[in-house]
């Protein structure tokens, strides 16, 4: 690879280049005179790239081999998307990221688990059934597996590269890799049901307005009214299913490369792709606290899909007024009060 | 130590491919991939121009700036070289490159491309100097033997010279003196931010 070859190299040079060599360089600025000829057409190099970059263009020709991409002689905006990935992104990424957990500890030091109103009350309602909570695990799992191996592309070389030395962490990085594109499967197929299970409750409506008037009861303390899900919840299923279902269409792009779109649809394929889901990422990060130690009680509804009384009354008031009634027209009419004979 | 660079004299490239032939032949580049390929610029029409374009190894080079996993690195030669055990092959160095020059084996079914494979200025890559193994993974190594590229020695109009981005940057300037009219260095502004101003 050492090359102790500059001699040669000039030697050789010269042989190529023939007895003009001797004229000397310095002056030849100022003889400058290009001949045009008209019949050639006078184009150049410089210009033509100068304009491209200027454009955000590529300078295309034709080519003899099948490959077509190969016919792109020069494209300048690389570099612009070179410049989205190593800077834009480490930046978006770093503060959504950082941000949000920063905003959590925040939360936590000053507003601690927020309890259930009057503690606990030992009976309990049917809030999500198995499918559901079978697909909300088969989403969250497969996120956040796709998260890190998605982060690990954008920030591995300069977080645990260093930590583990180049073998392990290319190793590690291919395997990342390998889950990320399988497992969007399960995480896109995870989104469509979602989608399907949970749309008819999440239409915003008038209440949605009031509850956010009233800052959820986040703070402070009386809970506005809200139905089977409120309007924090609602939100978190649109950026859900908008954010999920755009990240994993800009993510087949990248996993059939070129099959689809040409080198600019490819570029911002990956700028669409890492933006969304480093915003998504910190939602989730908000989404995961308080759904665990964020909130008393809340945890349930996605463990044993059994949440207490007095935490679905206090955030879903409607939709237990809703159960209630509907559970009594269940009965059988003919069923009689304890005692009545 | 020698800035080593590329330059296509497009007015007297032919498109005859010696060039695209002998990198194939040189490397044993497999089927598929072309480490150089020649582009017809304006093709028909006033202003037509073949130029003979590969890796440029870029000052700042982008594609070793992108790599998830750092796995390029520069020679003394400034040769932009890259350890394909190291690749993922995710596609992001073609994507960042100016001029398509990375490679892959494979088309990509769930993103499975393969190992990326470019031009190595016939500079082999990390393995031992004209070891089997380097052969193998990344062609010849003909700058460790005191040769330039054979590209650039076959080529059948001397329009693509290699070497010392000053010595040939001067032996172009001395033809357009001679003849009078040149398109300029392709790629040099791009690659090197650098143009042959004559
Ligand atoms: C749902 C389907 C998804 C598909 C098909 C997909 C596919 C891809 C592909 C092909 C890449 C390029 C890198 C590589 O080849 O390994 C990539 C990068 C990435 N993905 Fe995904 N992905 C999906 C979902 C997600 C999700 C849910 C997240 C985050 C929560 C995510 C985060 C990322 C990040 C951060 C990158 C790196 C972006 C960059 O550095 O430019 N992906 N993804
Ligand atoms: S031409 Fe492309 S592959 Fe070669 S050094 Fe420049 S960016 Fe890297
Ligand atoms: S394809 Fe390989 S060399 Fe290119 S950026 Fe990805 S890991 Fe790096």
């Amino acid at each position: 690879m050492r090359a102790p070859l500059r001699f040669v190299l000039a030697a050789m040079l010269m042989l190529a280049a023939g007895p003009v060599l001797v004229v000397p360089v310095l002056v030849l600025p100022v003889l400058a005179q290009p001949v045009t000829d008209a019949a050639r057409g006078n184009i150049s190099a410089s210009e033509m790239e100068l304009q491209a970059t200027l454009r955000g263009d590529i300078i295309r020709g034709r080519i003899t081999i099948p490959d077509s991409r190969a016919a792109n002689l020069i494209q300048p905006e690389g570099r612009e998307w070179r410049e989205f990935h190593n800077v834009t992104l480490g930046w978006i990424g770093g503060i959504a990221v950082l941000g949000m957990l920063a905003l959590l500890v925040i939360f936590y030091l000053a507003r601690g688990k927020i309890r259930m109103e009057g503690g606990p009350s030992g009976r309990t309602i049917q809030r999500f059934n198995w499918f559901e909570r079978a697909n909300h695990w088969m989403t969250a799992s497969t996120f956040i597996i796709l998260a890190l191996s998605g982060l690990n592309i954008t920030f591995g070389r300069y977080l645990l590269l260093p930590l583990f030395g180049p073998e392990i962490f290319a190793e590690a990085t291919q395997l990342g890799k390998i889950a990320h594109n399988y497992l969007s499967f399960p995480f896109a197929l995870g989104i469509v049901v979602m989608f399907l299970l949970w749309i008819r409750d999440n239409i915003p409506n008038a209440l949605d307005v009031a509850w956010l008037r009233a800052g959820g009861g986040i703070i402070g303390h009386g809970h506005p009214p809200a139905d089977r899900f409120n309007a924090g919840q609602k939100m978190i299923f649109w950026i859900t299913v908008l954010g999920g279902g755009l990240v994993a269409a800009s993510g087949y792009l990248l996993i059939f490369p070129f099959f689809f779109t040409g080198m600019q649809g490819m570029q911002l394929a990956l700028i669409v792709h890492g933006i969304l889901a480093v915003l998504m990422i910190a939602a989730m990060l908000g989404h995961i606290y308080i759904g665990t130690i964020g909130m008393e009680g809340a945890f349930d509804a996605m463990g044993t899909g059994q949440v207490d009384y007095n935490w679905a009354r206090a955030h879903h008031s409607l939709w237990v007024e809703k159960e209630v009634v509907r559970a009594r027209s269940t009965i059988d009419g003919t069923a009689k009060p304890a005692g009545a004979d | 130590m020698a800035r080593m660079k590329f330059l296509c004299d497009a007015d007297r490239c032919i498109e005859c491919n010696a060039c695209v032939t002998a990198c194939k032949n040189e490397n044993e580049v497999p089927w598929g991939i072309n480490r150089r390929r020649v582009v017809t610029i304006n093709d028909g029409r006033p202003g037509e121009r073949s130029i003979s374009m590969a890796c440029m190894h870029c000052t700042d080079a982008p594609c070793a700036a992108v790599c998830p996993t750092s796995c390029f690195y520069t020679t003394a030669d400034a040769i932009v070289l890259h350890d394909k055990d190291l690749c993922i092959g995710c596609g992001y160095c073609f994507y960042a490159c100016p001029f398509g020059a990375p490679q892959y084996p494979r088309v990509g079914n769930f993103g499975g491309r393969g190992k990326m494979d470019k031009c190595t200025y016939c500079a082999g890559g990390p393995q031992a100097d004209n070891s089997q193994a380097e052969y193998i993974q990344y062609g010849a190594n003909r700058i460790a033997e005191g040769k330039l590229p054979l590209c650039a020695e076959m080529c059948s109009t001397k329009a693509l010279l290699a070497g010392d981005g000053d010595i040939i940057a001067s032996i172009y300037r001395e033809r357009v003196q001679k003849r009078g009219y040149g398109s300029g260095a392709w790629g040099w502004r791009t690659a090197y931010r650098q143009d042959v101003s004559v």
